[in-house]
């Protein structure tokens, strides 16, 4: 299953800058964020080609952070696909917390990262292959 | 200026005749108490076996000093000076610092107190002709049911209302044309903003004065008040330790507080040594009882800083002022009228595992009420990288405060380290009130 890592961040200036720079340290390549704004703090979620040493990277040095286990798919990228993919997952009552999308080019491919309530207890990854779509196995998502 | 006097023999008593009442009611007061298991013990460690030992009031000095502490350890009986059976009724802080502390009241001692609290209501110049809305709580907090009673004697219309539900307090006051208040000045501003939320306007009120208290406030709010809803302020002082409202009151002159001195000896102490301090310098209020039978408390150190007004008053009161509360000798906070300590804070975040290891407690002012921030460092070991487990978090220390100290805090969640570190003289609590 895919890894992405959640960053419990203070919202004032610098608080990025300090987790750039130590992912820059450990060599790390960002494939794509997101930053939920909670007012006083926000949620940094990163998708990263190497979770693990991410993780320990900033949680080393003291920082909030976690693992989380997320549902990646690949949508073709044409209309319709990408509520397909929705009807498939509410149709079976799954309730996705959290998501973002990223477009590789040039294959004209959608990555669509999901975060499920309680993912381990779903067939989540099950519906969405029965639906027609390809989930990427974490190797292959990292090495994008 | 026609100076109302509720008791003009005593108010205007001189000198002399204050000292001699005080002296003699210290004795039977020391004669009380020492039935007391608390006294018997920390009197009889100072040598004192009876009221008849003490001979000036001079001799007040041998008496040791009792503390809240003091009281803590008593509960619930420890300081009760009669039979339960002479009790007619009690009260009792909440124990927001754990334990309890609670003072029993004889029915003389009730009737003493109310004709504490009816001499402060007269002496502003409220009379059996104005309709008093008492706007503080009543129950086991002895703000509601101090001045109540004193306002009943003066003959008062009393609208028994007790605090909260701004909308219904502004049209009950419209309702029954309110002429005096009894309210916290943070409230009483509140209220103010409110009128337009009402659609009523001030000139549909008959509001003319308002005893305000239960918190500390500059002559800053008080101007504000008397300017923004053209009514006059008169600043209230009491502890529930010493009964409650009704120890010290501001006359037509609100030139700061006379102390009843027939009812309670106030002393002025250096908070360090112990050392009386003469009228004019600041430190700490020690107050004894005079007039109380089933919990007589002597010597009480209050915590609050004043001082004492060395000149007379122009109403002819020979009865000692005490300037209005100018801080604290601990670190408790008052937040819209509750007591808190920031240790009980402390205590209940400190309780819970995914709260790390800092926290800072902010104070400042959301329109004209206090605002609680408790901002606390989260553990990261225990963060699971969800949105809704940092909002259940949040809730579980707002409802926790809430139950247990009664106060409505915000809540802000940091990172580990983002909050300033304690060293030397914390940074824990930041009070940006103090000037409004």
């Amino acid at each position: 299953m895919a890894k992405q890592l959640n960053i419990f961040v203070d919202n004032r200036a610098g608080r990025l800058k300090s987790i750039s720079e130590n992912l820059l340290k450990s060599d790390i390549d960002i494939r794509a964020f997101t930053i939920q704004d909670k007012g006083e703090y926000g949620l940094l979620k990163l998708l990263v080609n190497k979770p693990s040493e991410a993780y320990l990277a900033l949680a080393d040095l003291g920082c909030a952070c976690a693992l989380k286990d997320i549902l990646a798919i690949y949508v073709p990228d044409q209309p319709g696909n990408f509520h397909k993919l929705t009807t498939a997952l509410a149709d079976h009552d799954i309730n996705i917390i959290d998501a973002y999308g990223f477009v590789l080019q040039p294959h004209n491919k959608g990555v669509c990262c999901l975060e499920i309530e309680n993912l381990a207890g779903t067939n989540a990854e099950d519906i969405v292959t029965s639906a027609g779509f390809s989930v990427l196995e974490d190797e292959e998502l990292y090495k994008l | 200026m026609d100076i109302p006097y509720w008791n003009k023999e005593i108010e205007t008593a001189d000198r002399a005749t204050i000292e001699k009442i005080q002296l003699e009611r210290l004795g039977k007061t020391l004669s009380c108490a020492l039935r007391s298991p608390f006294y018997k013990r920390l009197l009889g460690e100072a040598g004192i076996s009876s009221g008849d030992g003490i001979k000036s009031l001079g001799d007040l000095r041998r008496i040791p000093f009792t503390t809240k502490d003091d009281l803590r350890k008593s509960f619930p009986k420890g300081m009760m000076s009669v039979d339960m059976e002479q009790v007619v009724r009690i009260h009792s802080s909440s124990g927001t610092t754990g334990i309890p502390t609670v003072i029993y009241f004889s029915s003389q001692d009730v009737n003493n107190w109310t004709d504490l609290v009816a001499r402060c209501i007269f002496s502003t110049g409220a009379t059996s002709k104005d309709v008093f809305q008492n706007m503080m709580t009543y129950g086991l907090f002895t703000g509601g049911l101090g001045l109540h009673y004193g306002a009943e004697a003066v003959g008062m219309t009393i609208i028994p209302i007790g605090g909260g539900n701004t909308k219904r307090q502004i049209k009950v006051m419209k309702d029954f044309h309110t002429t005096v208040l009894h309210i916290t000045p943070s409230y009483l501003l509140h209220i103010h903003s409110k009128l337009g939320d009402v659609g009523i306007n001030r000139d549909e009120l008959a509001i003319k004065k308002a005893f305000v208290g239960a918190e500390p406030h500059s002559e800053n709010t008080r101007l504000k008040i008397q300017e923004l809803l053209d009514i006059d302020a008169y600043n209230s002082y009491g502890l529930s330790e010493l009964n409650g409202p009704g120890v010290a009151f501001e006359c037509v002159y609100k030139k700061d507080m006379h102390v009843w001195e027939d009812a309670y000896i106030v002393e002025i102490i250096d908070p360090e040594t112990g050392e009386v301090l003469e009228d004019g310098q600041e430190g700490e209020v020690v107050l004894t009882n005079l007039i109380r039978h089933a919990t007589p408390i002597l010597r009480y150190r209050t915590r609050d800083l004043a001082f004492l007004h060395p000149d007379k008053c122009e109403c002819g009161r020979t009865h000692r002022r005490l300037s209005r509360i100018l801080g604290r000798t601990d670190d408790m906070l008052i937040i819209n009228g509750v007591n808190v300590f920031p240790s009980q804070i402390e205590e209940k975040i400190m309780q819970i595992p995914e709260v790390g290891t800092n926290y800072q407690i902010y104070v400042d002012k959301k329109g004209s009420l206090d605002r609680l921030t408790v901002k606390v460092e989260i553990y990261p070991k225990l963060f699971l990288g969800e949105a809704s487990q940092l909002d259940a978090l949040k809730n579980k220390i707002k409802e926790e405060l809430r139950s247990s100290i009664v106060i409505n805090a915000v809540i802000e969640l940091h990172e580990p380290g983002a909050l300033p570190v304690s060293e030397g003289k914390a940074q824990r609590v930041v009070d940006q009130r103090s000037k409004l």
